[in-house]
């Protein structure tokens, strides 16, 4: 048996670069079909909307745990065999997707009607008005939540350990069935993901100040 | 693709998955309940207490925030015993969701608290209401009303984590699921069927808080008419 040392503590940072990139790939990935379906949603005809709506709806009532096992479990079984690691961005990919739209729906909607009208008056076409009028502001609005949900990110990264995507989390329980030293472990483990989360937290509520002070 | 959906060896076991949703209910119902009480303590501290206590808030709620809910689970399941306190599954699943969950209250409550204005508690004293009369009607209500759609969807959301705790086999509905899916080899199916489960749990939880926000906020203040006009210029967008 092993003790828990500095190589276990290796191990664990060796395993975090796991969960920062399954965390970078599911921002990209859900942050592209985000924009997609937050546009949709805000502005879209009438059935993209209720289908975005929709999907959002059901994606926010499911727990992430039981779509991390849809995506594992379910779809091998449909024919596909998914390796933990697709599986895991997949799903967290599906999950990031519903939230994300549905904050940035928000910071489009926010932008007040006067400013459709100011760019419609001087003539801008539909994507004009949104590369120069709409996104610009609505990307300050949203800057502080979107920064403030990569830390539930990184954190819901933390559920792939169920189905052995070896990220931090597993990495913990993988050093605990060898050290037996739970509390010494989880607490590192909890370190380590305080300080990848801490940062963003704090640059998230100093964007939402910078916000409120401009508003 | 030749696979068949076989949901029969599945809701054959609809008892154990009945009974499974019912200890999500309890175990997320007694989070919430003990979650909101953490966080109400937690935040009136936080604007209302001494320094060094707002400080201890503080880190709690950072430490809480900025750490997966999976982890914490652990960590009080598995880390506990080593300082001598050993915990069930489900007490354990309870007290990581509802520390969890008080964090993020403290931070929500802690929001209305402070969009109360002074002058508005001064106005409540100046008009003979006891303090704890002016906490009641001139604090609280006004405040839980601001930040009822936030707390609500954070309350949702710890009944969806509650899910987690089937990983140190508490005995709540995923758990539940787990051991069926292993029993039956019918993964798709059982995952599926849960997945329904949690959605109707989640919306009958939305028409409740839907319900108790329309009787809490019964009195709807009407706007002042005289400055109706003067704030619109400078309201936020």
């Amino acid at each position: 048996m092993r003790t828990f040392g500095w190589d276990s503590i290796q191990f664990l940072l060796l395993a975090t670069r796991w969960t920062i990139g399954l965390s970078l790939v599911t921002f990209l990935i859900g942050g592209f079909f985000g924009l997609i379906f937050a546009l949709l949603r805000a502005l879209g005809p009438g059935w993209a909307k209720m289908i975005v709506a929709g999907y959002i709806q059901l994606v926010q009532a499911t727990p992430l745990l039981v779509i991390v096992f849809l995506a594992f479990y379910g779809l091998s079984f449909l024919g596909f065999f998914l390796p933990p690691l697709i599986a895991a961005g997949l799903s967290l990919a599906i999950y990031t997707t519903a939230f994300l739209a549905d904050i940035w729906r928000g910071c489009i909607e926010s932008i007040p009607r006067q400013q459709w009208e100011a760019a419609d008056s001087l003539a801008m076409s539909g994507p004009q008005k949104l590369r120069y009028v709409i996104l610009p502001q609505a990307f300050r609005i949203a800057l502080g939540p979107t920064v403030g949900f990569m830390v539930q990110i990184v954190k819901n990264t933390s559920v792939t350990a169920l189905i052995g995507f070896v990220e931090l989390t597993r990495a913990g329980q993988l050093v605990n069935n060898m050290t037996f030293q739970p509390f010494h472990v989880f607490l590192t483990v909890a370190v380590i993901y305080f300080a990848l989360c801490y940062p963003l937290s704090h640059w998230s509520e100093r964007l939402k100040g910078r916000g409120h002070a401009r508003a | 693709m030749a696979y068949e959906m076989q949901f029969g060896p599945v809701l054959a076991r609809s008892g154990e998955l009945v009974d499974g949703a019912i200890n999500t209910l309890i175990l997320s119902g007694e989070a919430i309940a003990a979650g909101v009480a953490i966080g109400l303590a937690a935040a009136v501290t936080r604007v209302y207490g001494p320094a060094w206590a707002g400080r201890l808030v503080k880190i709690y709620v950072e430490a809480f925030r900025n750490t997966p809910l999976l982890v914490q689970l652990f960590l009080i399941f598995f880390g506990l015993p080593y300082l001598g306190i050993r915990l069930s599954a489900n007490v354990a699943a309870f007290l990581a969701l509802s520390l969890n969950l008080g964090a993020y209250a403290t931070e929500i409550i802690r929001a209305g608290l402070l969009a109360i204005p002074k002058t508005q508690i001064e106005a409540g004293l100046a008009l003979g209401l006891s303090g704890l009369q002016t906490i009641r009607y001139v604090v609280l209500v006004p405040a839980l009303r601001i930040i009822y759609p936030a707390l609500t969807g954070q309350l949702t959301l710890t009944l969806l984590g509650s899910s987690i705790a089937s990983a140190i086999s508490a005995t709540e509905l995923t758990a539940v699921a787990s051991k069926i899916e292993s029993n039956t080899f019918r993964s798709l199916e059982t995952f599926l069927v849960i997945a329904v489960m949690y959605i109707a749990l989640t919306f009958a939880f939305r028409l409740l808080y839907w319900l108790i926000g329309k009787r809490l906020f019964r009195r709807k203040v009407p706007r002042p008419s005289l400055l109706a006009d003067i704030p619109a210029a400078g309201a936020k967008p």
